[in-house]
């Protein structure tokens, strides 16, 4: 028994560790699929309808990978996965790109051996209480009972914000938002922790969201972006330029709408030209057809059309774009040149 | 068949490892080890290589680590500062708790069942029918969130009980609180006490709790010595003196005694701020679990018991009573002692499914050791390898103890043949 135990344990081991280090996007273009882990159901950012279709402000980074790559934004195989799953998939090679709010940390990055490709929400975890409680700060919630969900950023901030701050709570670990909501509503917590654009997108599915209030702090920095696995930089370059590409597309009025026009006819501004293929060879260095930007585009806009359709004001989440927005406008969205 | 008259000599030739019955079996065991071996080394040696190209070569350092995250049911003192192994160690005792107390409840309803199953009486018969089938044919996953659902949507959460016309009120004088967080009932506290004793400099025990555990040990000593020689008197003289009200004293009075030294009170839990401070307070994921997993369990128990009953025959019962046995003491002296050799064997294997099946915590957020090690700790530091591994070393030494425990009392009421 023990040997088979150990072998078992052998097995699973060679099976996570068995994908690494292989061309990655050979791997998609051989499967025809992009193998993408989401959330398991964050309304506005990853969620299911009715038809079961995946749509949302992350699923739209996997789609305009998967037009870049593939060419067809539906070629895309859809991996949920909690906070606790997500790494294993990752790391397993279960899944090619991470794009589930998962925050930048020095040690995933370095230790747990993922490359952050870069931000797609600069995000920061706040605090949902009922509004019947009379909560106007983080700071008055001692003894208080809080969801968290297990294994993210959020739970070692919590546990540091309320040790810093020498006030008690108890943690109520949960696994998915679905979860956390039940729980939160049922009142079997007082308060819900989690990235303020999460809090936002959940208190939009509440049947009554004006009885629920955001407090006002903000205890963490959170730039959440998609990942992949470390040591395969050609496909980790792949995933970082579609990204910069649609943030690019926005601040260079490239839209879903216009985007086929403007491949058509090139135009006098030549970073247009070289992001969209009529100039220049970008596609090919990337090991992509010359085009591969314009299919990108045209999967789901560029990054403020995503924005506004999945989280912006005009959604139930109603998310301003606050720090998100161009560095033009203001905002951290701030993408190298195409040259 | 011809005898030969020399023994031949010892000409061994190499077809001989195949063709000789006397070599053969041994040539395919050597040659299935050395497959195996090779196996498992090409197994590990895949393992450390890629670990060694991801950059992840196996490192049990992080166990030193801050773990930085906080567990809400600890047994022993921890803290977001602690290390990885402390939270381990958090998470291993949560697990060996509910595997205890789902053991001890699982016996007892699966008894009762098992038992009940077998009554003359129709009705009581065909309901435990009815609990057997519908417990063990359900997943026991679906069991445990099935009860905490009904834990947290239909128990009232603490605000209920605020204020003057609160829409929920404690049980039994204000001393036990139902709520969708959890129960809240007294706890034992001591204005005498004695303090703790720390163990390795880790552990704190209270060295009230060892005192009451002496009394209590030495109390079932003391008893079992009075039964002994209620036997001998029984022998001798064929008298069986009254003794339970001495053995019951010998438990009972030491124990009082000493908790009235320690000066003993119940702390009741009250409701302060967001929740109830005070008392003993059992989360309701330990709960769900508890309570999912003994359910479940009892369900096969109460089978195992009921096939140990009926495999003792009736002549038995009919020899026992002819004898002039009274009917109560045919099931202590006479069915009991045959029917737990059929059980014990089948039993052991059921507490090993429950403590095993008790890793299904994860699914209601009950922090056991597949929450922290296998769970929090292996996500935070990304050493998932070096996690299932321990994670299964851990499980593998639980079930072990438990069939080295189980065993040893199997052997004591195994059937002795002379």
């Amino acid at each position: 028994m023990k040997k088979s135990v150990f072998l078992g344990a052998l097995t699973v081991a060679s099976l996570v560790a068995g994908a690494a280090a292989a061309a990655t996007l050979d791997d998609v273009k051989a499967r025809g699929k992009l193998n993408c882990g989401t959330n398991t159901g964050l309304v506005g950012f990853a969620a299911p309808d009715a038809n079961g279709e995946w749509f949302g402000f992350d699923v739209g980074v996997c789609r305009a990978v998967a037009a870049a790559v593939l060419g067809d934004p539906s070629a895309i195989e859809f991996v949920p996965t909690t906070g606790k799953t997500r790494f294993t998939a990752l790391a397993s090679g279960e899944i090619d790109v991470l794009a589930r709010n998962t925050t930048w940390t020095f040690s995933r990055d370095v230790d747990l051996k993922f490359t952050f490709v870069g931000v797609n929400y600069y995000d920061g975890q706040g605090f949902m209480v009922p509004k019947a409680l009379g909560v106007t700060s983080a700071k008055e919630l001692d003894g208080a009972t809080v969801c968290i969900q297990a294994g993210t950023t959020t739970e070692l901030n919590l546990a540091d914000f309320f040790r810093v701050n020498n006030i008690s709570y108890e943690p109520v670990p949960i696994e998915t938002n679905a979860e956390a909501q039940q729980q939160y509503l049922a009142g079997a917590c007082d308060v819900y922790t989690t990235d303020a654009s999460g809090l936002a997108a959940t208190r939009a599915t509440f049947e009554d969201p004006t009885a629920h209030v955001v407090l006002p702090e903000i205890i963490s920095k959170e730039p959440l972006g998609p990942l992949v696995r470390h040591g395969d930089d050609d496909w980790a370059d792949i995933v970082r330029w579609t990204l910069n590409a649609l943030i690019a597309a926005e601040e260079l009025g490239i839209t879903s709408a216009n985007v086929d026009e403007l491949a058509a006819n090139p135009t006098n501004n030549p970073e247009i030209n070289r992001m969209l293929g009529t100039e220049g060879n970008l596609g090919e260095m990337l090991g992509l057809p010359a085009d591969w930007a314009v299919k990108a585009i045209k999967a789901g806009g560029n990054y403020g059309e995503l924005f506004e359709k999945y989280i912006g004001e005009n959604t139930p989440i109603g998310l301003a774009r606050g720090l998100n927005a161009q560095w033009t406008d203001g905002g951290l969205m701030y993408v190298p040149p195409f040259r | 068949m011809t005898t030969v008259s020399d023994a031949p000599k010892a000409t061994f030739r190499l077809s001989m490892l195949i063709y000789d019955t006397r070599y053969r079996s041994m040539t395919i065991q050597v040659v299935a080890l050395f497959a195996f071996m090779l196996m498992a080394a090409w197994l590990i040696n895949n393992t450390a290589q890629n670990l060694a190209a991801l950059g992840k070569p196996i490192d049990f350092g992080f166990f030193t680590e801050r773990a930085g995250y906080d567990i809400n049911q600890r047994l022993i003192d921890y803290s977001s500062n602690s290390s990885h192994l402390r939270a381990s160690v958090v998470g291993l005792l949560n697990t060996l708790l509910v595997a205890v107390l789902g053991c001890a409840l699982a016996t007892v309803v699966g008894v009762t069942i098992g038992v009940l199953r077998l009554s003359k009486n129709w009705l009581v018969a065909r309901i435990m029918t009815v609990y057997v089938e519908t417990f063990r044919n359900v997943p026991v996953l679906l069991w445990i969130v099935f009860f905490m659902a009904i834990l947290i949507e239909n128990l009232p959460p603490p605000n209920a009980f605020r204020g003057a016309d609160p829409a929920a009120s404690m049980l039994f004088g204000d001393s036990v609180a139902l709520t969708n967080r959890g129960f809240y009932i007294p706890e034992p506290l001591f204005s005498r006490g004695l303090g703790d004793i720390s163990i390795f400099g880790a552990f704190n025990v209270s060295l009230e709790l060892l005192a009451v555990l002496a009394m209590l040990v030495g109390g079932f000593f003391a008893a079992g010595l009075i039964r002994k020689r209620a036997d001998r008197i029984q022998e001798a003289t064929g008298v069986r003196p009254t003794t339970w009200y001495l053995r019951l004293g010998v438990i009972v009075l030491p124990v009082v005694a000493l908790l009235y030294a320690l000066g003993f009170y119940l702390g009741y839990p009250a409701l302060k701020g967001f929740n109830f401070q005070g008392g003993i307070y059992m989360r309701n994921s330990l709960i769900a679990l508890w309570l999912a997993l003994s359910f479940y369990t009892a369900a096969f128990i109460a089978e195992i018991v009921r096939s140990g009953i009926l495999a003792i025959s009736k002549g038995q019962t009919e020899a026992a009573a002819a004898l002039g046995i009274r009917p109560n003491r045919i099931m202590s002296l006479v069915i009991l002692p045959q029917a737990l050799r059929v059980i014990i064997p089948p039993l052991i294997s059921q507490y090993l499914n429950l403590t095993k099946n008790s890793s299904l915590a994860i699914a209601v957020g009950y922090m056991d050791i597949t929450g922290t090690l296998g769970g929090i700790t292996m996500n935070q530091t990304g050493r998932e390898l070096e996690c299932v591994l321990m994670l299964m070393l851990v499980y593998l030494v639980i079930s072990l103890i438990i069939s080295v425990v189980m065993n040893w009392y199997n052997n004591r009421v195994k059937l002795v043949e002379r």
